[in-house]
């Protein structure tokens, strides 16, 4: 299995070389340029910027000096936030943002997992249909919708938690309630489904004939089969909601990653843009294989070899 | 009893010593479907004795397999069976999981039709035998696992001990079935339900799972439920057969008049539509015409009466109750005799 690792994480590196060459470019081709202002400089100082940032190169000098910094892991100074380097904005904002994600999806896993398997149980009941409806809204409620809401009720009206800003556990409850939503509701949709399927299966018929307790039948015969379309959803997900909302971010002013991707984005900030696509990248990657690994873990039919 | 309870050899005594190990009486299954309802089986009633061994022979959707879901409890979830099933005189239909959960698996348990999909592909064979030793004799994982590796021998798995910790995926077929049959025996069952056993496999597997369940019968004394629509499969293996035809048995008697005597229209057919080796006539091999019933809209009268072409005008009109003649034989037919 380590081996198996080894060999994933090597046989990335030309996808992620493939992506960081793409956004370099499309980055580059994107008109306006991160020093541009309304006011033009002087010809002279424009001139002394774009050689500060090797910026007055040939393309292709510069992204082969790109990728060298790169590969000893350096993102380079960040473009607009002056003083800052990409790797110290990453190193700020990404332990906010993997704490309030690593906490929702928890949530998503332990309450999706639960609400859609014990619907499954009791399908087409009034709780099925009561579970079914709450995720739908849930998934189809955005968060610049449901977030508000929720700080209105819980935080103006009733007074219970922070309406926003970042300091201690109490601050993190309603981001984290407001991110894990949606992804509640998927996963209890997910799990649900693929419970009901599993359930009709022939070995689960074989389990009840045995005469094994319900309780026994669901979680040694069912759950896991049940759990592999929820790994390979949660894997990516994952990967997505740790490295920040930047909507969620901006309605409860946290301290997050997410902002960077737009605001990088918005100030053509090539080395943050790039510093953020790359990092996301990383993170795909890992995570695809994680779920690949836990798979075998779940499924005797998986080798590694 | 009822007095139309085809093919029993004792009247069904309350007491659990006497009483037969299986007793269904007037069982109706139902399924709820989008567009109605689909009867199933449609008033089945018949014994079985300790260590007997029934055929029960139909085509598909003739409710045979559905008798023996609603006796285990198994039916699915938009089924509802009626009626009464008895074990060794204890009402068993309808209980509640908990409660029929010390009979199934342990008293009466049950193997299927497709070997390859009826084990667990995420868990050990070990687990899964084991488990039902554990659930039902309250054994330590080492005693289930020295008993299921002997069961396992039995059913002659070779290399048993090693195999044992092997997944489904590692094993046929017919070795998966063999699987299936040791877990199903290993609490020493009263009766074992097989439903169609062997008819997913080769056809050398198949005769080497039917031979495999003649010594256990013989080695065991456990009673024998088998399901199928092979009539050679009865043949060789049943004391009894029962013809099931739209969700009503049709005839019911010993192997042996079934096969030499058949008095229903249906049986009849079912017997000369199959292939023999000794035939020395060529050409095409007889069949049923038309098609089995639709359960949802069984035809007025007799349900075989548009197949048959024996039919008169009192079968378009009048369903031919089960009505017993001679000894231990039982048919649903107007006619006098074939």
């Amino acid at each position: 299995m380590l081996t198996y690792t080894i060999r994933r994480l090597l046989g990335a590196l030309p996808t992620l070389l493939i992506i960081v060459a793409v956004a370099f470019f499309m980055m580059r081709l994107a008109p306006g340029g991160p020093f541009d202002q309304e006011r033009a400089l002087p010809p002279a100082i424009e001139a002394n910027i774009a050689a500060r940032y090797d910026l007055d190169k040939p393309l292709v000098v510069q992204f082969v000096l790109y990728l060298g910094n790169v590969l000893q892991g350096d993102f380079g100074p960040s473009f607009k936030s002056r003083d800052f380097s990409v790797n110290e904005l990453i190193a700020q904002g990404f332990p906010v943002s993997l704490r309030l994600g690593g906490l929702a999806m928890l949530l998503a896993i332990v309450v999706g997992v639960s609400a859609g398997a014990t619907a499954a149980l009791r399908q087409n009941s009034g709780y099925d249909y009561g579970v079914m409806a709450v995720a739908m809204t849930g998934i189809t409620i955005p968060n610049f919708v449901m977030a508000p809401l929720l700080t209105l009720v819980l935080g103006v009206y009733l007074g219970l938690l922070p309406v926003g800003g970042w300091g201690d556990l109490r601050h993190m409850i309603l981001p984290v309630i407001a991110l894990a939503l949606p992804q509640v509701a998927y996963v209890a949709r997910l799990t649900r489904g693929s419970m009901i399927e599993v359930l009709r299966s022939n070995f689960i018929r074989t389990a009840r004939a045995k005469g094994l307790p319900e309780r026994v039948t669901l979680m040694r015969h069912a759950m896991r089969a049940a759990l592999l379309p929820v790994v390979s959803y949660l894997g990516p997900a994952t990967a997505g909601i740790i490295t920040g909302s930047v909507v969620i971010e901006q309605i409860f002013g946290l301290p997050g990653m997410g902002r960077y991707f737009v605001l990088g984005a918005l100030n053509r900030d090539y080395t943050l843009v790039m510093g953020t696509v790359i990092f996301f990248g990383v993170l795909i990657i890992v995570f695809n294989m994680l779920v690949d690994l836990i798979y075998g873990l779940l499924d005797p039919k998986v080798r590694y070899d | 009893m009822p007095d139309n309870s085809p093919a029993t050899s004792n009247a069904a005594a309350n007491n659990g010593d006497t009483a037969p190990v299986l007793a269904v009486e007037n069982l109706v299954t139902r399924f709820d479907v989008p567009d109605g309802e689909v009867c199933a089986v449609n008033d089945v009633s018949f014994t079985i004795d300790e260590g007997e061994t029934i055929g029960v022979v139909g085509e598909s959707g003739s409710g045979k397999s559905q008798v023996f879901m609603s006796v285990m409890g198994l039916l699915a979830s938009n089924g509802a069976a009626n009626g009464r099933v008895r074990y060794r005189g204890q009402d068993i239909l309808g209980l509640p999981p908990q409660r029929l959960n010390r009979i199934r698996g342990a008293k009466m348990s049950m193997i299927f039709q497709d070997p390859m999909t009826s084990l667990n592909p995420y868990l050990k064979i070990s687990r899964q035998l084991n488990e039902v030793l554990v659930q039902h004799k309250g054994m330590s994982e080492t005693e289930a696992m020295n008993r299921s590796v002997e069961m396992l021998d039995l059913v002659r798995i070779p290399e048993a001990r090693r195999r044992i910790t092997m997944y489904p995926h590692e094993f046929s077929g017919g070795m998966r079935q063999r699987v299936m049959i040791a877990m199903a025996l290993l609490c020493q069952p009263d009766l074992l339900i097989a439903d169609e056993p062997s008819t997913a496999l080769d056809v050398t597997v198949q005769a080497q799972i039917l031979d495999l369940m003649r010594d256990l019968k013989r080695e065991l004394n456990t009673a024998i439920v088998m399901i199928t629509h092979d009539l050679g499969v009865i043949a060789g293996l049943s004391d009894r057969v029962m013809v099931m035809y739209g969700g009503t048995v049709v005839e019911a008697g010993t192997v042996r008049e079934i096969f030499y005597n058949p008095q229903h229209p249906y049986t009849e057919g079912l017997l000369k539509s199959m292939p023999r080796l000794d035939d020395s006539r060529r050409g095409v091999l007889p069949t049923i015409p038309g098609q089995p019933p639709n359960l949802q809209h069984l035809p007025a009268g007799c349900s075989f009466r548009p197949r048959c072409t024996y039919a008169f005008e009192r079968c378009e009109t009048e369903v031919p109750p089960l009505t017993r003649f001679g000894e231990d034989r039982a048919k649903a037919c107007h006619l006098e005799s074939l």
